[in-house]
């Protein structure tokens, strides 16, 4: 374009600014590029047909969708049945429903019977609001916390790691625990809601004082960083008063808990514990304090050493012999701190991985600025670290997700356990039980997944500052 | 100590309830105020929660019995579902009262676990499913056969002493979950499906055509399927123990959920007995004399639980066979309550 000005400009210059009659004024408008190039045969030319291998490629991926579209159609939509009472409603005549013997397809109604115990497990009907409250308050949290043009992230975040897992703890359990102590003998005191206050905070002062003689031994000023212990403390306190407290509701154990309700918990749990452990752990592992990178090192490889379904089964079935008698931990408890602490080890190599990417130079700029060391961690090195790592993270989420499954093992009814569990309905026996409820797993699991990994397209693309 | 402990980790989030496993059981399921029953993964009539999700089945009702003869409410149960491999660690550790999980009564796990099996509420064996038109009609006649079954049970080890003692030849195709080797029995894949007989008409309900499918006489194994409870607790055996007993004695005396209570008019002195008109058998127990009544009035007497769950009006349709009463050609015999 702008050559042909400047030529312009320059016959202009040339005759003197007159018009000259043989001088174009305009372009020649620009005409369609050839039909090959363009339109749908242009990208199918390019995308699909643009050399041999590809072209036979194509053409058997269309072999591929042409053997298998229209069966799975047939088996999900069209030849499905979608309504009925019992097995009868998806039985051939030859097991003793009215289908014609050679019909294979999805039974529908089975999953819309069992659609609420396969979302809430075997949870109380009149305690349902409570359930539906909480996914209520994580959506209605989430979703603004993943947008990132709305405001109040701050606020969000805090909504999200600190009041929603309390409340959702309350809402879910009933809350209501019974605190009776923990320090003092019983004969100073007997156990009661009281002593356990009174114990809290002898540990409270033990832990400030501790950090406050770590301070003065260090030769910094121990007044900040023991008023930051106190307020640590304090939130704890207030957040085992809130668990503590009667609201009022029936309480329902975790033996009730079950379905797509329980799978949420342990992958939220899981996710929101495992990144800022992972962080730490990660951290701890590029620590020049022996002691720190060493017990990083041992906890991270340990973990990792150590499939899931072993961390599952040992905390399900060796734990309780280990355990004085009488003393037994809650399942979901068990499997919750089993899930938490594999997917930190993960977590951590991941993000370790992003802060071995940065140059060298960050870390001495931070440095060079004046800022201590977690003021660099957290202004320079770690938004940049991280955002190189989101795909690794979404992985790391992803595969916990998927992961979360293998709790039906010990046990927990998660939503593939019950969903396993519905197949011992004899009222709903038939061939196409089993393969229906898989179809239905599959594809829940799959909206999900998708889900993230789309979310963490669209985060890279934001936080793409084209470094690279 | 203990009390230190137990309130330590009553610091850490959820419910860390402690459960007593000392020896009187029976106190503690009092004190808590309901049966820790220990059932299955979901056993098509003995232990599965149904599309309302609430547990149905044989040994589901042993425990609610139970309840009703602790408390007089059948409701008063909480159920804990077990894999096979965790059972009997949750039993050893009190994390359940009760294990009523279609558990077979072997020899080894009645004396090396620590446990007592409190009778027998079914009598199961091994049995083979074949296909009609392969024309067999013993066992016997299953040489070169290949034999569809579940890894890791006593299943597979049943079918190698069978074959092995029998002298013939036989290929086995394991796979991990019942449905799985249903669907490969079902797709030709193997010859013969073999599981517990309960199990065999379970799952004939998902073949393609039930019809086409017959079972062999033959029943190759002994699995009597009972409650467990820890051992050294004697008071609690015999609570469980007689709760089945009971079940098997109303069933034998006529004596129905429908009829109970003008039974307590009847002149038969044995009727009398069971349900608490005389004596203070109940009591005994360490539970009301109303104990049995409150059985049979709000679960069953031992036939109707077998009808309810696995009889021949449910889709299952499993006959009575050795599960019928001793005066029937059975073997349900239970001591008299006297």
């Amino acid at each position: 374009m702008s050559g042909i000005d400047s030529q312009t400009s320059m016959n202009r210059a040339e005759t003197g600014g007159l018009e000259v009659a043989y001088v174009r004024q305009e372009l020649v408008p620009a005409i369609a590029p050839p039909i090959n190039d363009s339109g749908v045969i242009g990208w199918m030319r390019k995308n699909l047909f643009s050399s041999i291998f590809n072209t036979a490629l194509t053409l058997f991926s269309l072999y591929i969708l042409y053997l298998t579209v229209p069966g799975i159609i047939k088996w999900v939509l069209t030849d499905a049945v979608w309504s009925g009472e019992d097995r009868l409603a998806c039985a051939t005549i030859a097991q003793g429903g009215a289908l014609p013997d050679d019909w294979k397809a999805a039974c529908w109604p089975y999953v819309g019977a069992y659609l609420k115990q396969f979302i809430y497990g075997r949870y109380p009907d009149a305690e349902l609001w409570r359930v539906n409250l909480t996914l209520v308050m994580f959506f209605v949290g989430l979703v603004p916390m993943l947008m990132p043009s709305l405001p109040f992230k701050r606020e969000n975040i805090i909504f999200m790691l600190g009041v929603f897992p309390v409340a959702a703890f309350v809402l879910l359990s009933g809350g209501n625990l019974d605190f009776n102590g923990f320090l003092l003998p019983d004969a100073i005191m007997a156990p009661s809601e009281l002593k356990f206050w009174v114990d809290f905070l002898i540990v409270s002062l033990i832990i400030c004082a501790g950090v406050g003689a770590y301070m003065n031994a260090t030769d910094s000023d121990p007044k900040p960083a023991v008023i930051l212990t106190a307020i640590a403390m304090g939130i704890l306190a207030l957040v085992l008063f809130v668990m503590s407290v009667d609201f009022g509701l029936t309480p329902v154990e975790t033996d009730l808990w079950g379905g797509f309700v329980m799978t949420l918990v342990i992958a939220v749990t899981g996710i929101v514990a495992a990144l800022p452990l992972g962080i730490l752990l990660a951290l701890g592992r590029r620590s020049d304090m022996p002691a720190v990178s060493l017990f990083s090192v041992i906890f991270i490889e340990f973990w990792r050493g150590v499939p899931l379904i072993t961390v599952l089964f040992m905390s399900s079935v060796m734990l309780p012999l280990f355990l004085p008698d009488g003393v037994t931990f809650d399942k979901l408890l068990r499997a919750l701190i089993g899930v938490a602490l594999f997917s930190s080890a993960y977590m951590a190599e991941v993000v370790r991985g992003g802060l071995q990417a940065l140059p060298k130079g960050q870390y001495e700029g931070a440095m060079a600025v004046g800022l201590n060391y977690w003021q660099s961690m957290r202004l320079i090195i770690m938004p940049q670290a991280l955002k190189i790592v989101i795909p690794g993270i979404v992985n790391t989420f992803i595969g916990l997700f998927k992961d979360t499954t293998l709790v039906s093992i010990i046990g927990l009814l998660d939503f593939l356990g019950m969903i396993n569990l519905s197949h011992s309905d004899s009222t709903w026996a038939t061939p196409v039980q089993a393969m229906t409820s898989y179809v239905f797993c599959a594809f829940v699991f799959f909206l999900f997944c998708f889900g993230m990994s789309r979310y963490s397209i669209y985060m890279e693309d934001r936080l793409n500052t084209s470094h690279r | 100590m203990k009390n230190t402990i137990v309130s330590t980790l009553g610091v850490v989030a959820l419910s860390v309830s402690a459960l007593s496993a000392s020896a009187a059981t029976l106190d503690d399921v009092k004190a808590k105020g309901f049966v820790q029953c220990g059932v299955s993964q979901g056993l098509p009539g003995f232990s599965n929660p149904d599309s309302a999700g609430n547990w149905t089945g044989i040994d589901v009702d042993l425990c609610r019995g139970v309840a009703a003869a602790v408390f007089g409410d059948a409701t008063k149960v909480k159920y804990t579902p077990l894999s096979a491999k965790e059972r009997f660690t949750a039993l050893q550790s009190g994390e359940v009262d009760v294990l009523s999980r279609n558990t077979t009564w072997t020899a080894t796990r009645d004396t090396t676990l620590g446990l007592n099996f409190a009778g027998v509420n079914y009598y199961d064996g091994q049995g083979f499913m074949v296909r009609k038109d392969l024309g067999v009609k013993s066992a016997l006649e299953l040489s070169g056969a290949s034999v569809c079954t579940n890894t890791g049970t006593t299943t597979e080890l049943n079918v190698a002493d069978y074959f092995a003692s029998n002298k013939l030849e036989y290929e086995i195709v394991a796979f991990e979950k019942a449905d799985e080797v249903v669907a490969a029995y079902d797709a030709g894949r193997c010859d013969v499906y073999t599981t517990d007989a309960s199990g065999l008409y379970a799952q004939r309900l998902k073949l393609t055509n039930p019809a086409d499918h017959t079972v062999l006489p033959e029943i190759i194994s002994k699995e009597p399927l009972g409650p467990v409870v820890r051992q050294g607790d004697d008071q609690w055996f015999n609570l469980v123990k007689w709760t089945h007993y009971a079940m098997v004695n109303a069933e034998e005396l006529g004596i129905t959920s429908a009829n109970a209570d003008e039974m307590k008019g009847s002149e038969n002195p044995a009727i009398k007995r069971v349900l608490g008109v005389d004596g203070e058998f109940g009591a005994a127990l360490g539970v009301g004399n109303d104990w049995a009544y409150n059985i049979v009035k709000q679960v069953g007497n031992y036939g109707e639980v077998f009808n309810r769950n696995v009889g021949p009006d449910t889709p299952l349709a499993i006959s009575r066979g050795t599960n019928a009463l001793w005066t029937n050609g059975g073997l349900q015999y239970a001591p008299p309550i006297r």
